[in-house]
């Protein structure tokens, strides 16, 4: 047995090319429904894990699944925006903890998180440098995001102006960073935090300028009654929130009119959960209320189908592969006659013969399942790193 | 010893039939086979050799009449007791000249794999001067390189009947000398019968006796 296995290890040894090209093929057949399977199961683990640990999401009426992406994971276009008020009303029923959400800029390719600091608490968040932000203009920086924009407290970033060519739009405001998240392996990690009213702020919402009272704005003062000043577009705004100018930031009109693009709710009990999604069932409501964990399991329900259509796409590529397989060892034995012949007329028995040739195919055969459970293995330690990466980037 | 007869054999239902009246080879005994192409010469050896089955009449090798075995007695009997020597060479290309020489051990469970059959393979492969190229892979090998490694493998079990089919039919004048000086000085230390198909007349005078196929036949 063991001389037979030598010969049949020394002839793939010999052909290694074809032999290689053998075992990658059946590998890669075996791997992929494997690989994928896993991959999927990863990639679920992590979508509900980060969506069970947001109880309710409150937002504007429109799709969910936006809804879901943009709040939990930063991904998608800004859905509808529903407004501050949901969240005062929230937290005014004494149902639930509300964490107001309003995520629509981007610094650097990196989303801005206008919320608070009830934030922090809900996701567990730990700050590994600096303190939480306390004044308008302050972010702190998720683990990833400090990295990557190699910022660190003491730094200062500016958020990005949402059109280029709008010139009566959104100026740009530079943002202290006093803060810097330990590395939580959520999407968390490449946020930039901000207090939801600085957010407001970027919006151009609320903004800072010139004191018209003072004398340098005489110039720019067009009209003054007892109740309002008219000035003209010299006067000087702010793009960077200081301690010597936040004073003159303010806000026009009533905050429960602002924007937010959702409400995490989280419910003081099972019961008072229940009672707040009653609450949002009306058709009458501007806004939903959603269990974030049912959106997800209907994504991934779509997913797990699309998984079953690309299984079955595999599973006929693994017929003609293995098909290819038999039919280049079938023209290799027909080449082989006369070499098969010489041990047979040396004094190899017919089965020994055979064995020599059915051990290659064994050799085969186990190399490729010793490949393929490497590459199951691989994606098991590595996969939940990748899917994460992917998410982060 | 040899002898065979009223040897009657018949490829399938084909037509090529060989008939052999009577032919005695006495052990020891140099013998060159000659005869046109296609007259039946290497089936002649492979009946000898118990590789091919006579349909009817009498061959004995050594007074073991082979068709009378069972197939895995008769092997066992060609791998120690004959030693085949084909015009092609029959290496495996992907086993070096070390492992070509013990493709017999490595092939038949009759003969084990041990110190003492690599000592012989190495000391045959010395003997025919390959012993600097036992590593080497078969088809990095001469043609006249390949033929020693040949003999060298059918001369591992010492065997008592050696049968060459045209053993220098695809090498040059040199070593084709050399080759056959090989095979009948092994034959002669070890008392071996040699039997060996040709067409190379210049070679026929190193033969104790020539037999034409075409007076065997009639």
């Amino acid at each position: 047995m063991k001389d037979v296995l030598y010969l049949a290890w020394r002839y793939l040894a010999y052909h290694r090319v074809k032999t290689a090209i053998l075992i990658a093929s059946i590998a890669l057949i075996v791997y992929l429904p494997v690989g994928l399977n896993v991959l999927v199961s990863q990639s679920a683990a992590e979508l509900t894990a980060r969506a069970e640990s947001t109880p309710l999401l409150l937002g504007a009426k429109g799709s969910p699944l936006e809804l879901v992406l943009n709040s939990l994971y930063f991904e998608s276009e800004a859905p509808d925006t529903t407004t501050y008020e949901q969240a005062e009303r929230i937290a005014a029923s004494g149902l639930a903890e509300a964490v107001p959400l309003y995520i629509r800029f981007r610094s650097r390719e990196r989303p801005i998180v206008g919320t608070s600091l009830e934030y922090f608490a809900v996701r567990s968040l730990r700050l590994a440098a600096g303190r939480p932000m306390a004044v308008l203009g302050e972010c702190v920086l998720g683990a990833e995001a400090a990295r990557a924009l190699e910022a660190g407290p003491g730094d200062s970033l500016v958020s990005s102006p949402e059109s280029v060519f709008d010139l009566a739009g959104v100026y740009p405001l530079r943002m202290r960073v006093v803060g810097v998240l330990e590395r939580a392996h959520t999407p968390d990690d490449r946020a930039i935090f901000v207090d939801v009213k600085t957010a407001w702020i970027i919006e151009g919402l609320g903004h800072g300028h010139q004191d018209l009272a003072a004398p340098q704005a005489a110039s720019a003062v067009l009209s003054r009654t007892d109740d309002r000043i008219t000035a003209n577009a010299s006067i000087v705004q702010y793009n960077e929130i200081t301690a010597d100018n936040i004073d003159s930031f303010h806000f026009h009109g009533e905050l429960s009119g602002y924007p937010l693009t959702a409400v995490i709710a989280v419910p003081e009990s099972e019961r008072s959960g229940v009672i707040l999604l009653g609450r949002y069932e009306g058709a009458d409501q501007i806004a939903q209320i959603l269990r974030p964990v049912q959106v997800m399991d209907e994504l991934l329900e779509t997913i797990l189908t699309i998984q079953s259509y690309v299984l079955a796409a595999v599973a006929v590529l693994a017929v003609a592969t293995l098909a290819t397989a038999a039919l280049v060892f079938w023209l290799g034995v027909r080449l082989r006659r006369r070499e098969l012949e010489t041990l047979w007329k040396i004094g190899g028995s017919r089965s020994a013969v055979a064995g020599v040739l059915v051990s290659e195919v064994v050799v085969v055969l186990v190399l490729a399942a010793a490949t393929a459970a490497g590459l199951t293995a691989l994606t098991s330690r590595f996969g939940s790193a990748a899917i994460r990466m992917f998410l982060l980037s | 010893m040899i002898e065979i007869r009223d040897l009657d054999f018949r490829y399938g239902e084909g037509d090529f039939a060989l008939r052999v009246p009577e032919l005695v080879v006495e052990r020891g005994e140099r013998v060159a086979l000659i005869g046109p192409s296609g007259s039946g010469k290497t089936t002649l050896l492979h009946l000898i050799a118990g590789i091919a089955l006579p349909r009817a009449g009498r061959i004995a090798t050594d007074g073991v009449a082979l068709p009378d075995l069972d197939d895995a007695a008769r092997r066992e009997f060609r791998i120690r007791r004959i030693g085949l020597v084909f015009q092609e060479f029959e290496l495996l290309e992907y086993l070096s000249v070390l492992d070509n020489i013990l493709l017999p051990c490595r092939i038949s469970p009759a003969l084990p794999l041990n110190a003492a059959a690599r000592e012989r393979a190495v000391a045959l492969a010395h003997g025919v001067g390959i012993g600097e190229k036992l590593d080497r892979m078969a088809e990095r090998l001469s043609q006249g390189e390949k033929q020693r490694v040949a003999v060298c493998r059918a001369l591992l079990v010492a065997p008592g009947l050696i049968l060459a089919d045209e053993p220098t039919g695809n090498l040059d004048p040199d070593n084709k000398e050399r080759v056959l000086d090989i095979l009948i000085e092994r034959a002669q230390q070890s008392g071996a019968t040699l039997i060996t198909v040709t067409h190379d007349r210049d070679l026929l005078e190193r033969f104790e006796r020539v037999i034409d196929f075409r007076e065997l036949l009639s």
